[in-house]
């Protein structure tokens, strides 16, 4: 940081100095990246932007040639119907659940053991922080079948245990970000409440969390993308159709009579894909702040 | 400043006393903080590989105990055609995902990393399609890459050109999910992106004093100072890409014949809809070979291509 400040006076009095023909250069490369951007922007935007004019079409648009952008006629019937053929609200409630508890379990293991990872001292710490990094690069794909008998054998298929028990162990992946976070804050805080006789528990509660809270949103907001999105476990684990998640609801919808129904589809599709959106928007901000400070980037 | 060092002094003698009993608690106290994850090591990784190595060497169908088989499993799968079309499919899509991927992520990177008026909302705009994934996209794509109603070949006939058939045709099927695999590059952008701000600037004014072009500076300073990430991102989405599963399943079901069959649907066809838990299991522990295969080569050649900073480097 300090080096951007120190730098950006030589670098304006050398910009100051240039040239028309530069002016010229500099011009023509404002509107080269302005058409990337724009052109490239509209290809990544467009798709959404098709899912939400689709679902206010009126019924048969999606047998109609050729196809339009924008609806013909605004119908927005396709939303309480989609309610009417699936459980539509039961399922949202489902998901909401259990991506819920997995965000909160997430964020109280993978924070503890950060933090025990990053500020305090015990034999074996780096060892152990290897395995950590190690189990990141193992695929789940070799632990999906035994995991699959050990919960078939509890008794627990057919419940959101399977979905949400991992969360409350730690995540590798979320306590590594946490970590290189949490090495940012200066020790010299701990120090201080030591001194003040504070124990380590308090430490970690009433210091780093606080300190931490862009980390733990952009944690939060990745383990609720994950556990909202996810479409093999429930898969997997739920064959009841009142315990289905919004991901297997929405895929459900299409075997119903007239589930083949572009417009009924993309209500489904956008309605699924809302809370997303709003939940990047308000954390937005933590968002590029946490990756940033996470040291996501190395 | 001072004050506080000489506190921390005050606090640092007070301690040294009885400091093996201190060292001590901290360290039981650190045990308790990391005991969730070890636990879950144990219960959801360590355990559960041992299990399924087991299982893969047995028949196992859920129904009556495991029946032991020895490496039966693992012969099966030289003579079993599915596995090596699997392993095709998911090789090649890999080996074009990852690579194009990692080069969209880039390029979206740089294009964001430029100080012009407006650019926050474009990050909003390159970003949005990575919270959306699985069942959405394959909704929202099987109509817009549909073959006579899809709104692709309607622009492209637009446009003069005759649109393939996107999800119909075997020899297109495999490119039109590496496409839309792209639409996703966003998430990889913004991490590029931290990284590309994280490079001094000093570097670049030093590299222009010297009259070095945009190309060269890109090539000599922003590569290498990124590579780490470069690197981390090609082995995450190695892992991932191997493991494609919830696009094939809903979009394709592995067609037009078996031109999408990735190797994870193969095994989760064998394991959930026939109950073959060895066999699956064996596929399991092969896939994972691979791919611990191709993690080793990537970390080992890393020092090849990836520039690590000395240490020392001050934030």
């Amino acid at each position: 940081m300090a080096v951007v400040t120190q730098s950006q006076p030589s670098r304006s009095t050398y910009r100051t100095q240039h040239s028309p023909q530069r002016m010229v250069r500099d011009a023509l490369r404002l509107i080269f990246v302005y058409g990337l951007l724009i052109g490239l922007g509209i290809l990544f935007i467009l798709p959404l932007l098709w899912t939400v004019s689709s679902s206010v079409k009126p019924i048969g648009s999606g047998a109609r040639f050729p196809p339009e952008f924008l609806p013909t006629q605004i119908v927005l019937d396709n939303y309480p119907q989609v309610f009417r053929m699936i459980p539509f609200a039961r399922y949202f409630v489902n998901s909401a659940f259990v991506s819920t508890v997995a965000v909160t379990g997430e964020l109280l293991s993978a924070s503890l053991v950060a933090f025990a990872f990053a500020r305090l001292r015990f034999p074996g710490r780096n060892i152990l922080f290897l395995v950590l990094l190690s189990t990141m690069m193992l695929p789940g794909v070799v632990t999906m079948i035994p995991q699959f008998v050990i919960w078939k054998t509890l008794g627990l298929v057919n419940t959101y245990a399977p979905l949400t028990a991992g969360a409350f162990f730690g995540p590798a992946f979320s306590v590594f970000l946490l970590r290189q976070f949490f090495l940012t804050i200066n020790l010299e805080l701990d120090e201080a409440a030591k001194v003040d006789g504070a124990h380590e528990f308090r430490i970690y509660w009433q210091i780093i969390l606080p300190l931490a809270k862009p980390a733990l949103a952009t944690i939060g907001i990745f383990s609720f993308m994950a556990s909202w999105n996810d479409f093999m476990g429930p898969l997997i684990y739920l064959s009841d159709t009142d315990l289905y998640t919004l991901a297997l609801g929405v895929n459900y919808l299409r075997s119903f009579r007239g589930g083949g129904e572009l417009s009924y589809q993309m209500a489904a599709a956008t309605m699924f894909v809302v809370p997303c959106i709003i939940l990047y928007f308000i954390a937005q901000r933590y968002i590029i702040q946490g990756i940033v400070t996470t040291g996501l980037k190395g | 400043m001072a004050s506080a060092q000489s506190s921390l002094a005050v606090g640092g003698m007070a301690r040294r006393r009885p400091f093996m009993t201190q060292s001590r608690r901290e360290a039981l106290v650190a045990y308790l903080f990391i005991s969730p994850w070890l636990l879950g090591l144990v219960l959801f990784l360590i355990g559960p590989i041992i299990l399924s190595f087991y299982f893969s060497l047995t028949k196992y169908t859920l129904v009556k105990a495991p029946e032991w088989l020895g490496f039966a499993n693992y012969e099966r799968m030289l003579t079993d055609p599915f596995v090596g079309i699997a392993l095709r499919v998911t090789g090649t899509y890999t080996l074009l995902a990852v690579p194009l991927g990692t080069i969209a992520s880039l390029l979206i990177a740089l294009l964001l990393n430029q100080k012009v008026f407006g650019i926050r909302v474009f990050r909003t705009i390159f970003y949005m399609p990575s919270l959306i994934s699985g069942v959405a996209v394959a909704i929202v794509f099987s109509w817009l890459f549909s073959h006579r109603l899809g709104i692709v070949n309607f622009i492209l006939s637009r446009l003069g050109i005759q649109g393939p058939n996107w999800l119909g045709d075997p020899n297109v099927v495999l490119w039109t999910l590496v496409l839309m695999s792209l639409w996703g590059a966003g998430s990889g952008a913004v991490i590029f992106l931290a990284a590309l701000q994280g490079v001094p600037q000093s570097l670049y004014e030093a590299a222009e004093l010297d009259g070095a072009g945009s190309f060269r500076k890109f090539w000599h300073i922003t590569i290498p100072l990124i590579s780490p990430v470069i690197m981390f991102s090609v082995i995450t989405g190695v892992i991932g890409t191997f493991q494609t599963f919830t696009i094939s399943y809903l979009m394709t079901g592995g067609g037009p014949g078996y031109a999408t069959l990735f190797y994870l649907l193969y095994l989760y066809r064998n394991a959930f809809s026939w109950f073959e838990m060895g066999y699956a299991s064996a596929l399991a522990w092969v896939l994972f070979l691979i791919i611990l295969f191709f993690t080793l080569i990537l970390l080992r050649t890393s020092s090849l291509w990836v520039y690590y900073e000395s240490a020392g480097r001050g934030r």
